[in-house]
């Protein structure tokens, strides 16, 4: 008597493994009519590597295509720790021509292991200094965020007003509040940790030791700390290390709809992450992969990254969405540190937190 | 040794060799050949280092409690679950297939997903502070390696224990025996060669344990597997990583040996016996269902409970959503879902030919080349997720094996873990065939050919659908090694889809993230009900 019920299971199963088929074979032919374009590059396609936060608007890789004759294959290769691995392991061979979403905590790995040849793009006049991480341009800033201390508005008023600054967070009065991530498995994590190196220099220990005494909580990755012990996935912790666009996207992607994000940022708490392209070394389509790194610092890319990764456009000009200008608190004065500083020290700086704070 | 019974069971040697073909070429060019260059290439790049970590005193405590806490794991889970394989094996009721399936239903669920969950019911039980803490301890870890792994007890071995049947136990009860007597005496030494199959599943799933180990865990514990992926990924340190991935092979290489004599050994040849399985007392079944219940069915309920809660009380809605790509995915969730369905079916296709041809030969090949391939199958099962995605980038990168960026290449890598699943559940079985059955059918005049197919065939076929729902849970559950290998980001699965979601704030994403984990959840049940229920090609007699 259950069979009818299996047969009708099983067809549904075959006919979704059909349809999810037909789709595969559909996404072929990515060639558009090129009109602007040089003669020389019309008709090559290009692989472009990215980490797996890499996303579009539908439409944004065919504009490039149209106009320039040149298709794009994208692989997404994990994280982007997996994506570094991975090109440094596939050096002599290389995955594809471009790499898009080496960061500047990365970075140095990066360069240490020749993994680009220099470009430097006619449109990087549009790009702020302060983004420009390599002198020699080996990277291309496109697109950078700000990992901050995020708080939720509600448990704080009065009497128990949100913290300003990191040395607040060690003080006893919030005690028990903060959750922050693991410098040596989460990204956000590692931010945070270089964000208090660069405020209190060698006194860093010091601090963590403050904050490890104030009963901070550790947790492996960003999900746990923010769907976990944060307050906005239930947990009774009202600090947690985020991102400066977290409260956009609290906004954006909020049930019910909501006209005020439900969390403020400590803008004196931010470290900067900056997001690199760089052309692969090795590349058999070197003036192709030039131009894909010229249109990502066009509007129409750049203009699609804030709500596509929830990250700032590096080119200055760009127009932001409405929500970006009205629920983030931008950072006037970000930490940052020196990629090259970054790249020797963090396996060492690594070791020390968690001898400090997890032993 | 020849415990394949009477001549009739052996096949030729050539007719083995063209059997073996294909499972060895396939093991050798997408397991053992990428795992030796990355494990290669890491030795080459600075053999000092890689020297000096064995040293390391925090190597040493990492490697003990990865087979400390993998093995607690099993014992528990098989303790745990051995009622249940009990009830299922030996009784008939109402909703035995559902219960069947449900158990299996862990499986394919994400870690992220699950240690949410799991965080979730500390929460509200309270244990997630105070003296009966659980959450970021050795007890969250170990409930969760249970959670994951009772199916592959309750599948593997009431399997088995079905086909065994009761005469045994009647006579020994007959002569005096209490039922105590009789379990421990009689019943468990015949389930022997399904418990060893089973525990050592389990305990390579636990030693190989990830998501568990980092968000149930905490931020303190780490197991060979997740320090591999700190060394490699986090550190850049291919070295310490490769000395890391160098011990879990030796580690897994001794357990799979052990088990696999003791399978051997335990084999005790008993009658099939078909005989009505009679009802269970309902307060034995009340029990089970009690057990079982709180154990799968509590985070169950957790995931179903915040998939239906949406603005304005429970609906639908987030399942609907399903269906429209978020600005954050390259597709919707529901193309992601159908991707892991085409993934997962091409795996279990995979998984069934090469684990069922290599299982041939492990039963019927000579001494050496048979144990030789029932190690070197059940070997990926205990691999690391990195160093199976590095070696197969670097390994299958040039003509003729330039698969790296080949779209077979997530199914192959999810068909190795199903393989030894298939294997697992059929080589006991097919050892256990009563040689008698087997001399009864010859004496009547039956060819070898037609008693492998009338005989061999309907036993096994068994096995093999069992083994073929394993192969598919674990491919639509799968993330480590599938977020290793570059792929179109319009391959997306749905447990990498699930990840996504959940990386972003915004209650619906995570609301979304929730329906999409139950949907996986229910297509899998749905899915190992259906291959369960495809008829064998022959009706035996059984």
């Amino acid at each position: 008597m259950y069979r009818p019920v299996h047969q009708v299971l099983l067809a549904t199963v075959i006919a979704l493994v059909v349809v999810g088929c037909g789709e595969h074979l559909e996404s072929a032919g990515p060639l558009g009519d090129p009109t602007t374009a040089p003669e020389s590059i019309t008709g090559q396609t290009i692989t472009l590597v990215t980490h797996d936060s890499f996303v579009l608007s539908d439409g944004v890789l065919d504009a490039f295509t149209r106009a320039t004759g040149v298709g794009v294959v994208q692989r997404a290769a994990g994280d982007t720790g997996q994506m570094v691995a991975t090109a440094i392991l596939t050096g002599d061979n290389p995955l594809g021509d471009v790499m898009f979403g080496v960061d500047n905590t990365f970075l140095q790995r990066a360069l240490d292991a020749d993994l680009f040849e220099p470009y430097v793009s006619p449109a990087l006049s549009g790009v702020p200094e302060g983004l420009r991480l390599d002198s020699r341009h080996r990277v291309t800033p496109i697109d950078y965020g700000d990992v901050c201390i995020n708080y939720w508005k509600d448990r704080f008023d009065d009497d128990l007003p949100p913290p300003q600054s990191l040395a607040d967070l060690a003080d006893p009065a919030y005690r028990g509040l903060l959750v922050v991530q693991n410098p040596e498995t989460s990204s956000p994590g590692l931010a945070f940790l270089l964000a208090t190196i660069s405020e209190y220099g060698n006194g860093w220990e010091d601090y963590w030791r403050a904050l490890r005494d104030n009963d901070v909580l550790v947790t492996a990755g960003w999900e746990e700390a923010y769907y976990g012990a944060f307050v906005s996935g239930g947990g009774d912790r009202p600090i947690v290390v985020s991102y400066a666009s977290s409260p956009p996207a609290e906004v954006v992607y909020a049930d019910p709809p909501v006209t005020e994000a439900p969390t403020g940022v400590v803008t004196d708490t931010c470290f900067r992450q900056v997001e690199f392209a760089g052309i692969l070394s090795g590349t058999q389509h070197r003036a192709a992969s030039e131009a894909l790194i010229d249109f990502m610092l066009t509007p129409i890319f750049q203009e699609d990254l804030p709500l596509s990764m929830f990250v700032y456009p590096a080119v200055e000009s760009t127009a932001l969405p409405r929500v970006f200008l009205d629920h983030v608190d931008t950072p006037v004065a970000p930490h940052h540190l020196d990629p090259a500083t970054i790249g020797a020290n963090r396996n060492m700086w690594t070791e020390r937190w968690t001898d400090l704070v997890l032993r | 040794m020849d415990r394949s019974g009477s001549p009739l069971g052996r096949l030729s040697n050539r007719g083995l060799l063209l059997v073996a073909l294909a499972p060895v070429t396939f093991l050798t060019v997408f397991f053992v050949y990428p795992i030796a260059s990355i494990l290669w290439r890491g030795a080459t790049s600075d053999i000092g280092s890689l020297l000096e970590s064995f040293g390391k005193p925090t190597f040493v405590r990492v490697v003990w409690f990865t087979l400390w806490q993998a093995a607690a794991s099993t014992a528990l889970t098989v303790v745990i679950a051995l009622p249940t394989c009990h009830l299922l094996a030996l009784h008939r009721f109402r909703g035995r297939a559902a219960l069947r399936a449900a158990t299996t239903v862990p499986f394919v669920l994400p870690t992220v997903v699950v240690g949410g969950a799991f965080t979730a019911l500390f929460d509200r039980l309270g244990l997630d502070g105070g003296v009966f803490r659980v959450h970021h301890t050795i007890w969250a870890v170990l409930l969760a390696h249970v959670f994951f792994n009772v199916a592959v007890v309750v599948r593997t071995v009431g399997s088995f224990w079905e086909g065994m049947g009761v005469g045994p136990e009647e006579q020994a009860r007959s002569l005096g025996a209490s039922p105590w007597q009789a379990l421990r005496w009689v019943t468990l030494p015949r389930l022997g060669p399904a418990l060893a199959s089973a525990a050592s599943i389990v305990f390579l799933f636990c030693l190989t344990s990830f998501g568990v180990i980092l968000i149930l865990g905490g931020p303190t514990m780490a197991t060979l597997e997740t320090e591999v992926w700190r060394h490699a990924v986090w550190r850049g340190d291919l070295p310490s990583a490769t000395a890391l991935a160098v011990v879990q092979l030796v580690a897994v290489v001794a357990a799979v040996t052990v088990t696999n004599r003791l399978q051997r050994q335990l084999v005790v040849p008993g009658r099939q016996q078909a005989g009505r399985l009679p009802k269970p007392a309902r307060h034995l079944l009340a029990a089970n269902l009690a057990g079982v219940g709180l154990l799968i069915g509590l985070p169950v309920a957790v995931l179903l409970e915040r998939s239906l809660s949406t603005h304005g009380g429970y609906s639908f809605r987030n399942y609907s959503a399903l269906a429209d790509r978020v600005d954050l995915l390259p597709v919707s969730s529901l193309v992601a879902l159908s991707n892991s369905l085409l993934f997962a079916v091409l795996a279990t296709g995979m998984a069934v030919v090469v684990g069922g041809l290599a299982s041939v030969v492990v039963v019927h090949g000579r001494h050496w080349t048979s144990r030789l391939l029932d190690l070197g199958m059940t070997l990926p099962l205990g691999a690391s997720a990195v160093t199976l995605g590095f070696g197969m980038l670097i390994a299958l990168d040039e003509p003729p094996l330039d698969f790296r960026s080949s779209r077979w290449l997530v199914p192959v890598a999810h068909a190795l873990v199903g393989v030894p699943f298939v294997i697992r559940i059929l080589v006991p079985t097919l050892r256990s065939v009563d040689a008698r059955l087997r001399e009864a059918a010859a004496v009547l005049g039956a060819s070898p050919t037609s008693v492998r197919m009338e005989v061999d065939l309907p036993i096994a076929w068994r096995g093999l659908l069992v083994g073929a729902g394993f192969a598919f849970a674990v491919s639509i559950g799968e993330f480590g090694a599938t977020s290793f290998l570059p792929r179109s980001p319009d391959r997306l699965t749905a447990p990498l889809a699930l990840f996504r979601l959940l990386g972003t704030p915004g209650e619906a994403l995570r609301g979304q993230a929730m329906a999409l984990a139950v949907v996986l959840m229910g297509l899998t049940a749905c899915a190992v009900l259906a291959i369960e229920r495809v008829r064998g090609p022959i009706r035996g007699s059984l």
